[in-house]
């Protein structure tokens, strides 16, 4: 039997947060802008079935980076907590910061209990009435959960991507330019000058879905052809 | 021990909500004790029942309309009850039978296929709906035999094959599928002997509306547990109609316009039927 080497908690904690920090700085960016329209989610993803962001439920989103296998659970643990939830309560009584709440205790017990943490960085986002209504949460893989405003950048060189949004974000950008704005801040993290609309996953949380749409269900994905439309017309 | 790790993940991963809730949260689902030999069946229990739902393809999808009654004994439970829903964006589901059951089950239904759609990123196929609401249907075999039964008919559109298409359930689950048109519930007869002689090949939507409509009437007019339209109360069928660019609710305003038309029509053949 080898010999255990006492090691301190600051520095297993330590280790764990470095680990963890490498997996997700491996991972391509993704955004999320709060606009006049909804929400706007912004991945750069070449895949067109494996998705970084997903719909859980009538308002609410969901984005990540990191691991595809572990975020994805985590993202139908999310669905499974918000249509239980939904189900014996009421559509209206499922919120964001609810789940934000469950994603983070979840989060931090698999960061101090497991055998590795996990390499993952989520946004959960929902869509308000109005602007102000809106929430943005980012939980990070320790389970520590932040209240953010008007975006949020997740992914590898999120520094750098986080100025270039900072730089054109206003409160009014409708959903295209929010769109556009999210890909000129994607490209600043990438070697090739611009971005295929292949390349790129979008979707929406529309603030109207109701009066749009009919439904109260606001997750929109655009299919290829809408963000090709979206990123040819200059405002 | 890789092994039984990867098999616990692949017996745990499920799309199905109702699964779901058997495996983690069983007192969620409904569920109703059976009651004790020697009180069932004497007395059938008093509860709202639903009544007449019918069905029909037109050209390009389905149309589906429930009336507004609830009945328990011989009493009018409720004037205002709506026995047709949305089961997603493609297809609509209408009850008959015990009314609490019914909008238990069809609550849940709703969440199963919405369940799956978010998990699985696409719409169960049509046949694939059709099958779960048979098994939800088969699960309330205990009660329908204590006389607490629930009867669905189920409508939507195929997207894959590009036809609307009806199914009918028996309490047993048995799943039908129907051509034309269909009825389930007290009124039926009355309501389908009415689709017969209405219903034809192709019709454009509106008509094929109007003549749910009409059969609601004929059905309202044999049936006392069938509620026909109401004028006083402004109160009119619940009407879907499912085409390829999904489901939609007919308005309140086109509703009364048509069931204005029918008794006009009908008051002024000045007939006994």
């Amino acid at each position: 039997m080898t010999q255990q080497f006492y090691v301190s908690p600051e520095q297993l904690m330590k280790d764990r947060a470095d680990f963890a920090r490498k997996g997700i700085a491996r991972g391509r960016s993704v955004i999320v802008v709060s606009c006049e329209d909804g929400i706007a989610l912004v991945a750069e993803n070449p895949s067109p079935s494996l998705h970084k962001i997903g719909e859980i439920y009538d308002k609410i989103a969901f984005a990540a980076v990191g691991k595809y296998n572990e975020f994805e659970s985590l993202r139908q643990a999310g669905v499974r907590y918000a249509d239980v939830r939904g189900y014996s309560y009421d559509r209206e009584d499922v919120t964001a910061r609810g789940l934000a709440s469950v994603y983070a205790q979840s989060l931090g017990a698999v960061f101090t209990a497991e055998q590795k943490p996990f390499e993952v960085e989520l946004a959960v986002a929902e869509v308000g009435a109005s602007q102000d209504l809106d929430h943005l949460y980012r939980l990070t893989f320790d389970g520590s959960i932040a209240d953010e405003h008007n975006f949020i950048v997740m992914g590898g060189q999120a520094d750098k991507v986080s100025g270039a949004i900072e730089g054109g974000w206003q409160r009014d950008l409708s959903f295209a330019a929010a769109i556009r704005l999210a890909v000129r801040g994607l490209v600043t993290d990438n070697e090739a000058p611009d971005l295929p609309a292949r390349a790129l996953e979008v979707a929406v949380l529309d603030r109207s879905s109701e009066s749009n749409r009919g439904t109260r269900r606001a997750f929109r994905r655009l299919s290829d052809q809408d963000v090709v439309e979206l990123l040819a017309e200059e405002s | 021990m890789q092994e039984t790790t990867a098999n616990k993940v692949a017996a745990h991963a499920t799309s199905s909500f109702t699964e779901h809730l058997q495996r983690d949260r069983p007192e969620l689902l409904p569920q109703y004790a059976p009651f004790a030999a020697g009180t069932s069946a004497a007395q059938p229990l008093a509860v709202p029942h639903a009544t007449t739902i019918v069905a029909m393809t037109y050209a390009g999808g389905i149309v589906m309309a429930g009336d507004r009654r609830a009945t328990m004994g011989n009493i009018i439970a409720s004037r205002h009850i709506e026995k047709v829903f949305p089961a997603d964006q493609y297809s609509v589901l209408g009850i008959a039978g015990t009314a609490g059951i019914a909008i238990d089950l069809t609550r849940l239904f709703q969440v199963e296929l919405e369940h799956y759609e978010k998990i699985e990123g696409t719409l169960l196929s049509l046949d694939g709906k059709a099958n779960r609401l048979g098994a939800m249907i088969r699960g309330n075999l205990p009660m329908a035999l204590q006389g607490l039964a629930v009867v669905p008919l189920f409508a939507g559109f195929d997207t894959a094959a590009g036809v609307g298409r009806l199914f009918s359930y028996d309490v047993t689950g048995g799943r039908y599928e129907e051509q034309e048109h269909h009825a389930v519930g007290s009124g039926s007869m009355f309501a389908r002997g009415a689709l017969k002689k209405l219903w034809r090949p192709n019709l454009p939507e509106d008509e094929a509306i109007s003549v749910a409509v009409e059969s609601l009437y004929d059905a309202a007019d044999d049936d006392s547990a069938t509620g026909g339209p109401d004028p006083v109360r402004q109160l009119w069928p619940v009407v879907y109609a499912v085409n390829r660019a999904g489901g939609r609710r007919v308005s309140e305003r086109d509703l009364a316009a048509i069931a204005g038309n029918i008794i006009e029509s009908r008051a002024a053949a000045r007939r006994e039927a």
